[in-house]
């Protein structure tokens, strides 16, 4: 019987094994004092498309020699950037100082404890940024990051079709007339069941004056007029075809690669798709596309950056972050990587306009943006949102059912 | 194996047979001992520790959100209450809307079991029809036996890609179908493009196990047989497929287990389908993880009990048993 | 199902044919046509696997630009994509991906195999107690869902302090491959024969000599095949990959996976399958090599009668 107390002390150091790893759940309010002490650290982010970041970087460690910043890239994929995320701060790795963090997940790292509060000696001056960006790094009346880069939804139209762009939901559905008769579709936009569809869908409720939660960030308020509404006009239009079954099937890339085949006359996209409809060999729209604010209240994106509440060098973290919000930093960010500065004035800097044409248009969607909700449990509420909005728009849902259904999942997902 | 002759031969010993044989039988276990322990030990740290964490995890509750302070405080015990969560469909007092991951439970079941049936079905017979080409002897078998490697050889997650780049609505799929199919956007065209991509890639694991079997197989036993008067048809029933049973047994069961976990494919090609259509348990385990881990390790430990039970019958009740006794083989009396 | 001797030199006196052609030249006929049948049957196999992948390398040659034509052969073709693979501009590391998961890829097989012929061994020709339960382990190291071992590993790792290393990469990878490789070799052992272990021991043999020499060789299909499934198995390893390795250390999966355009939001479906071309190119060479030793047949003489 030999081989049978091996095995089995083997499973009792395994179970050993488990009962002493099992305690790096998150927990509690572990948001300590601001330690004050400086030193090398390391600024995590997602993939750096444009080798933009490292020539920001080696430009603070010229100036910091002390202070050295490393550059840890995650991949591309925000899922996964996310994971990563909360697998080193259940680690409580503090190996992560400043990390990049997506506009919607603030909340749930702030709650969860992760993030240390910019406060007292880690204050930052918020006054000059956009109010939108300022809102979406805060949690419960504080400051948890620091916008960095923002994002907002641009309406692309056909100018040769449409010469003067619409302003609204139903003068834009009233265009689609114009679009049957040059005989190409009319509407592009994200509803593939993924966060692209959170964001039209969002989009689409805030443009009609509803809100997908109340100001507290968890409580749903789907069951009102407006969000019905919201909801509705995108159903009309895919019912009547001004919206094709395939955007069923659309996220960013599929979206843009149609409109600049030319068989769409609007799209709702992200800046991005602008310099690239204008370059590409294959785009048929080069000179023949505009761009407008979005006739529904556009939806915010960006990244923030937040000191981890593990760090071993909050002072040089603090410090970075107002470095990557610098006016000079934020300048290079617009320039070399069509990222959307979260300095207002710069929106109006002439310089910047020269190269991205796109920024006064982007500052008008911006302004009127309608931020994701901002709640802990924000995986929960976009699944919500996601699932019953594509039930909806496909046709296995109505509307009210489908909103219904929203708000008790959001509900549940709010109360853990 | 045909041709067994008669019991081997003991070394006799002046110590007579009985001590012997019980000298022997130690020597026996301690040697296996040795034998087998690195394995065991190696997959009791990967995959032991892992999951004795989950069951203690999945006994403890999700963090919950103090409403005052607004931040996240420990969970205390659970009970079965993230067991009864799944399986019962409660979400807390009441049962889990649309939209939720529990509301999925159910059918990530359906869709974890329906794709592993009709995938291990459909790469089976494939694989044993490429298994059977590939063993034959013409020119060019080189080739043949490359080409059929090569899905399987291609990373995972480039195959994904692969396929979700053909089934766009502006892909190969639809222009060589001239159709317009939504393949992501609908249930059913979501769920067969996710099982031919499966089987496209996994049909070569099964030919390659099968192929390894049929080559222990030697032509005598074809060559008697056809000058018997069998036909192919007879020879491949009575002759091959018996023969083959244990290679083909293994290489089922780990299909099996293997599609039971079914989680790269449809997560790149599909995000886990229109609604729920195409989101197997494992999906539904990296979407809890998400959003509150130790439900997910309640959900992880059901998978484990559920993929455990399967293989149980296949094991019991199909024969994939490769334990048996050897005494009784060493005898001849066991196949 | 024995087989005598006797029955299988015993030639067959030909028989005369019923419509007076030779009974030879009828068999030769059959003999053709099953030889064209086998080959239609080969062909369309070679366009079932073939086909996606020639897609693949299609889309791989194509301007970015281009990225949804779907012409069947690229007619502005470049290089332009392979280069981006390449290229370590963007951060990408293709090649010492490629070589990491090489190393990975090399010792995972070995150690594997090592482990796995010596459990099946014991599993498939030794007698001891608690064999089925010993077996049922093993088996059960394949009933956990991969997913739910990310963050119990990545903790278990980072707390040993072993982040950035390759035994991270390489010790998950090899209890990946484990449970098959038992199982497969275990199930081939069982069939071989055993006086042939028998004799080698009266000879003087011990039981590893006789094992080493004479089973092993016979078993050689079965234990090429499992190499390659280790192998291929651990260089298409993702999601351990992803989370435990460092830049240094990464692998091709990750690599690929971490492929960007140069705009965010951007899918580079062409890079990313010229990088996957790359990849799979000397995986095929390694395959084509080593195919004779999958089917070296089983004539070592001493199983007949």
């Amino acid at each position: 019987m030999k081989k049978a107390t091996l095995v089995f002390a083997a499973v009792l150091a395994v179970g050993g094994l488990a009962v002493s790893g099992c305690s790096g759940s998150g927990g509690g309010s572990s948001t300590g004092a601001a330690n004050s002490s400086r030193g090398p650290i390391t600024y995590v982010q997602g993939k750096d498309n444009n080798n933009v970041v490292q020539p920001v970087i080696d430009m603070w460690n010229q100036k910091h020699p002390d202070e050295k910043v490393t550059l840890k890239e995650q991949s591309t994929d925000a899922n996964q950037q996310h994971d990563d995320l909360v697998q080193n701060f259940q680690a409580k790795n503090s190996n992560y100082d400043v990390v990049s963090v997506d506009v919607v997940w603030t909340a749930e790292f702030a709650a969860k404890g992760w993030l240390q509060p910019l406060e007292g000696s880690l204050k930052i001056d918020t006054s000059n940024l956009l109010p939108a960006t300022v809102k979406s790094a805060t949690y419960i009346g504080k400051l948890y990051a620091a916008p960095v880069s923002s994002d907002g939804g641009l309406l692309y139209y056909r100018k040769d079709i449409v010469p003067t762009p619409p302003t609204t939901w139903d003068e834009m559905m009233a265009d689609c007339a114009k679009a049957k008769a040059a005989n190409i579709s009319c509407y592009a936009g994200q509803f593939k069941q993924y966060e692209g569809l959170t964001v039209n869908v969002a989009e689409s409720i805030n443009g009609a004056g509803g809100e997908i939660v109340k100001s507290d960030g968890k409580t749903p308020n789907l069951q009102t007029a407006e969000a019905k509404k919201g909801m509705q006009q995108l159903v009309d239009a895919f019912k009547n075809g001004n919206i094709p079954q395939e955007n069923l099937t659309f996220m960013e890339e599929p979206s843009r690669q149609a409109f600049e085949a030319g068989k769409y006359l609007f799209m709702r996209n992200w800046p991005y798709a602008y310099s690239l409809a204008t370059t590409d060999a294959t785009s048929v729209v080069k000179d023949k596309f505009g761009i407008a604010p979005l006739v529904t209240a556009s939806s915010l994106g960006g990244h923030n950056a937040a000191i981890s509440a593990y760090s071993k060098h909050q002072a040089t973290a603090h410090d970075f972050l107002q470095f990557l919000e610098s006016q000079e930093i934020q300048k290079i960010f617009v320039q070399k990587a069509s990222l959307a500065p979260v300095i207002t004035a710069l929106y109006d800097d002439q310089d910047l306009i020269k190269t991205n044409p796109y920024l006064p248009v982007l500052k008008q969607s911006i302004l009127k943006a309608v931020p994701r909700p901002v709640t802990p449990f924000y995986p929960a509420v976009t699944q919500a949102i996601q699932v019953n909005a594509f039930q909806v728009l496909s046709g296995a849902a109505d509307v009210n059912t489908g909103l219904k259904n929203m708000q008790d999942a959001i509900k549940s997902a709010a109360n853990g | 194996m045909a041709v067994v002759d008669a019991p081997p031969e003991k070394i006799k010993s002046p110590r007579g047979k009985k001590t012997d044989k019980a000298a022997a039988r130690t020597h026996e276990r301690r040697a296996a001992l040795w034998l087998i322990a690195p394995s065991i030990l190696i997959l009791a740290v990967v995959i032991g520790y892992p999951l004795v964490a989950a069951v203690i995890q999945s006994f403890q509750k999700d963090a919950g959100l103090n409403p005052t302070t607004g931040l996240f405080e420990q969970g205390g015990f659970a009970g079965f209450s993230n067991y009864t969560h799944w399986l019962l469909q409660q979400c807390g007092p009441v049962p889990c809307p649309p939209g939720t991951n529990c509301a999925s439970f159910w059918a990530a079941i359906f869709n974890t079991f329906f794709f592993t049936i009709v995938t291990v079905v459909l790469e089976t017979v494939l694989g044993l029809w490429m298994a059977l080409i590939m063993n034959r002897a013409y020119r060019g078998r080189a080739l043949v036996r490359a080409s059929v490697l090569v899905p399987w050889a291609i990373p995972t997650a480039v195959t994904a890609k692969l396929w979700f780049f053909i089934f766009a609505t502006a892909g190969i799929a639809n222009v060589i179908l001239h159709a317009q199919i939504l393949w992501t956007s609908q249930a059913w065209p979501a769920r067969i493009a996710i099982i031919i991509a499966d089987v496209w890639k996994t049909t070569p694991f099964m030919a390659l196990l099968i192929l390894a079997g049929l080559q222990i197989i030697p032509d005598e036993i074809y060559e008697a047989s056809r000058v018997d008067g069998a036909s192919t048809v007879q020879q491949f029933f009575r002759i091959t497929l018996p023969l083959i049973k244990p290679a083909l047994m293994v290489a089922i069961l780990f299909r099996t287990l293997d599609a039971l976990r079914m989680y790269d494919l449809p997560a790149i090609l599909t995000g886990g389908g229109p609604g729920n259509a195409t989101t197997t348990l494992s999906i539904l385990v990296v979407d809890q993880i998400r959003q509150g881990f130790n439900a997910a390790a309640a959900l992880s430990t059901l998978t484990f009990l559920l993929i455990f039970a399967v293989a149980f019958i296949f094991v019991r009740f199909l024969g994939a048993n490769v334990v048996a006794t050897t005494e009784a083989q060493q005898k001849g009396e066991l196949r | 199902m024995s087989v005598t001797s006797t029955e299988v030199a015993a030639g067959t006196t030909p028989k005369p044919a019923v419509d007076g052609r030779s009974r030879s030249s009828s068999r030769a006929r059959k003999k053709a046509g099953a030889s064209i049948r086998t080959g239609i049957q080969a062909i369309i196999i070679v366009i079932w696997c073939l086909a996606p992948f020639y897609w693949m390398i299609v889309t791989a040659f194509r301007p970015v630009d281009y990225t949804y034509d779907t012409s069947l052969i690229p007619i502005p073709a470049t290089l332009d994509n392979f280069a981006t693979a390449f290229s370590t501009q963007l951060g990408n590391h293709l090649l010492r991906a490629i070589g990491n998961s090489l190393i990975v890829g090399v010792s995972v097989t070995i150690i594997a195999l090592a482990f796995g012929v010596t459990a099946a061994y014991a599993l498939a020709r030794l007698e001891f107690a608690g064999k089925p339960f010993l077996a049922g382990i093993i088996l059960g190291a394949s009933m956990f869902p991969a997913v739910a071992l990310l963050t119990p590993l990545f903790q278990l790792f980072t707390n040993l302090g072993w982040t950035g290393t390759y035994q991270v990469l390489i010790i998950p990878s090899i209890s990946f491959a484990l449970p098959l490789t038992v199982y497969t070799l275990a199930s081939f052992l069982r069939e071989m024969p055993w006086d042939l272990e028998e004799a080698a021991r009266v000879d003087g043999c011990t039981r590893f000599t006789a094992f080493v020499r004479i089973i092993l060789p016979l078993a050689a299909p079965a234990v090429f095949t499992t190499a390659i499934l280790a192998f291929i198995a651990s260089w298409n390893e993702y999601l351990i990959a992803s989370v435990l390795s460092t830049d240094a250390t990464q692998t091709v999966t990750v690599a690929i996976a971490g492929f960007t355009g140069s705009q965010p939001h951007q899918e580079p479906y062409t890079a990313i399958m010229a990088a996957g071309t790359i990849v799979t190119v000397p995986l095929v060479i390694l395959v084509l090599i080593l195919q004779r030793k999958i089917v070296a047949g089983l004539t070592a003489g001493g199983v007949k009668g």
